[in-house]
């Protein structure tokens, strides 16, 4: 395999600066004593060497795992951006006619497509609501757990990690037969609950997947179910790390605990804040799998997020690899804006330090 | 739905302890309030318990529940006749015409062997970038975290082109090779947190007393490494294990190649949905990835705080 080819005349390089001296020498007679030819010998020395002296010990360590991201992750981001600006179809994959460029062709039809537009405002809204809603039940119960006795706080965050970790797909087939119009829990709950509180009879049988607006009401309570452990056990452990002494000291100055959160607390951990709000715009409006699911594949235009939006350009007859760059394009411009954002933030929390 | 319970938590609750602090009433009032805060505060850590498990546990209830309940008018949170024809249904493969076994040795062998490949890949990268100290290792690291969240949708479509020209499509090959790449970035960027504590100082009077570099790697950096690389698999075994989006669109036609969250949603939106069936096979999916975090939850807490796992 190519990586144990690096990996051997790399492998010098775990002593890192410090072997650059000259006391290598000796040690590394006993490295390669096992080594059968003296040819190999030799060469492997001056191999050894050489990596030591142009300091190429961490580059070749890093080769394997650059040319993997860059063939499979890198290359492909770089050809949607070039795929954006052909005519890239049927004929083109399947190798009859050339793609043809086609500049900003591609970016001008989805620009003038009212789909686009329906389903870029989908994925604003989770960025907008979603996000905020899960952020703050997630403190909530992070302000909660703090407050519990150890064993109290051990159940409940171990049963929220549960929620979690399941997996995407688990929790989409679950919530589509929670709300499921025979047989499911939601629509049984809802008529049974008093009219002053919405209920009745009209929610028998009550289709939650068929339409844009309750399809996303569904999703929204299954992304803040999915959200907000992650949310709640990060700000545990970093209200853990405040002293209590402020907290003791904004109660003698009188402050309430609203107060003491927004004027002590919220300070504090803004900077975590930034990023678990920064990340979880980028999983909520980049969410794909669990719209996929809940909206029935790639059934109704009207219910496409961005993700769905793009994919459905390329993946429903007839294909138009074209466009579903350009829409990929765009979607990944956007969560780079965030990403940027969301960089910046863990840096300044000391992330590469 | 929760807001509402958890919200109305806070205000009462520090209501409560606020007047405990300011001590104007006896003793006994006082021990009152704080029995009363302290079961206010259990009663909502249940609320939100139940909250974050009821999903889950009616997935459970559902895999044993008969047709006849299933779809009853009154759903019923425990089955009243419990029964594993679900189960059965689902491993004599008259759901799609294959076992789960078979759809579970998929999903195993691309696991392990992508899981298999990322770590050792990983290992050597975070080496370079937590022992040494050389020009680009800050641009690496953020590239890396730049790439692992870059959105994998809008990659899958030049990565479906390229794939049909190589004949990897619908073959396990081609999603071990991109199961293996998106594993990477979190897996180097977790390890090199481990390869740097581990002190030169003892390297160095390891290579004192002339152990080579090959020794020294063997016996003292990996064994210190190797907790962060059970966390690093772990992420990268679930990654893998739950990846929908490249299965979906790599394995689109050959039903016997599916993995497992294919498998698990085929079913849903076909025509007759069978959810006594898809329940069952969910739960067989979903409890290995619940038990998997329970025995390594510790572990897993230093890498949650670095965004590590994707939604």
């Amino acid at each position: 395999m190519v990586t144990s080819s690096q990996n051997r005349p790399g492998s010098p390089s775990p002593a890192g600066p410090t072997s650059q001296g000259p006391e290598p020498r000796g040690r590394r007679d006993t490295t390669t004593r096992s080594a059968s030819s003296s040819l190999g010998l030799s060469f492997r020395q001056r191999a050894g060497t050489w990596i030591r002296k142009r300091g190429a010990g961490p580059y070749l360590l890093l080769l394997p795992a650059t040319a993997v991201i860059a063939a499979l992750i890198l290359w492909p981001a770089v050809q949607v951006g070039l795929f954006s600006f052909q005519s890239y179809g049927l004929m083109q994959i399947s190798g009859v006619l050339p793609a043809q460029w086609v500049g900003w062709a591609n970016y001008s039809q989805i620009l003038h497509d009212h789909e686009f537009w329906v389903s870029l405002r989908i994925s604003l809204y989770f960025a907008v609501v979603v996000v905020p809603l899960t952020l703050i039940v997630g403190t909530l119960v992070g302000l909660l757990l703090e407050r519990l006795g150890p064993k109290m706080r051990m159940f409940v965050s171990v049963s929220a990690i549960l929620a979690w970790a399941t997996p995407a797909v688990s929790a989409s087939v679950i919530f589509a037969w929670l709300v499921s119009p025979d047989g499911g829990v939601a629509d049984w709950a809802l008529e049974k609950l008093p009219s002053w509180l919405g209920g009745g009879a009209h929610w028998a049988g009550y289709s939650w997947t068929n339409a844009a607006l309750p399809a996303y009401t569904v999703l929204t309570v299954m992304l803040v179910w999915t959200g907000f452990p992650f949310i709640a056990v990060t700000v545990l452990a970093a209200l853990r790390t405040l002293p209590s002494e402020l907290h003791e000291a904004a109660r003698v100055d009188g402050a309430g605990p609203w107060r003491d959160f927004w004027k002590v607390t919220f300070p504090l951990l803004r900077p975590v804040f930034l990023v678990l709000a920064l990340l979880s715009t980028i999983w909520d409006f980049g969410m794909f799998t669990q719209a996929y699911i809940i909206n029935g594949q790639l059934g109704n235009p009207d219910q496409y997020n961005l993700g769905l939006y793009e994919y459905a350009q390329a993946f429903t007859q007839p294909p138009h690899y074209g466009l579903a760059s350009a829409a990929a394009f765009v979607l990944t411009v956007i969560l780079l804006i965030v990403t940027v954002g969301y960089i910046r933030a863990a840096i300044k929390q000391g992330a590469l330090a | 739905m929760t807001s509402v319970p958890v919200s109305g938590s806070a205000v009462p609750a520090s209501a409560v302890r606020d007047s405990a602090v300011a001590g104007r009433s006896g003793r006994g009032a006082r021990r009152f309030n704080r029995a009363s805060r302290r079961t206010v505060l259990n009663l909502l850590g249940v609320l939100v318990a139940l909250f974050a498990l009821f999903p889950v546990l009616w997935m459970i209830s559902t895999a044993f529940k008969p047709p006849t309940e299933l779809y009853s008018l009154t759903p019923h949170p425990v089955p009243l006749h419990p029964t594993l024809a679900n189960f059965r249904n689902v491993f004599s493969g008259s759901v799609i015409g294959k076992s789960y076994w078979n759809f579970l040795k998929n999903s195993l062998f691309i696991t392990i062997v992508a899981v298999a490949l990322s770590s050792l890949i990983g290992l050597l990268a975070a080496i370079a970038l937590g022992r040494f100290k050389f020009r680009f290792r800050t641009t690496y690291l953020i590239l890396l975290l730049i790439v692992q969240l870059l959105p994998q949708q809008a990659l899958v479509v030049s990565l479906f082109i390229d794939f049909r020209k190589l004949n990897l499509l619908d073959s396990l090959v081609g999603l071990i090779a991109v199961y293996t790449a998106f594993a990477l970035p979190v897996t180097i960027w977790m390890l090199r947190n481990f390869a740097a504590t581990v002190p030169k100082d003892l390297e160095e009077a390891a290579a004192i007393d002339g152990a080579g570099a090959w020794t020294r790697f063997w016996r003292i950096l990996l064994p210190l490494i190797s907790p962060g690389l059970v966390s690093t698999s772990v992420f990268a075994f679930i990654f893998a294990y739950n990846e929908f989006v490249f299965a979906l669109t790599f394995l689109g036609t050959d039903t016997a190649k599916f993995t497992l969250p294919l498998y698990v949603q085929y079913f849903y939106g076909q025509n007759s949905t069978d959810w006594g069936a898809i329940m069952a096979s969910s739960t067989l999916f979903t409890i290995p990835v619940l038990a998997f975090f329970l025995l390594t939850q510790r572990r897993l807490a230093s890498g949650l705080v670095a965004g590590a796992v994707k939604g």
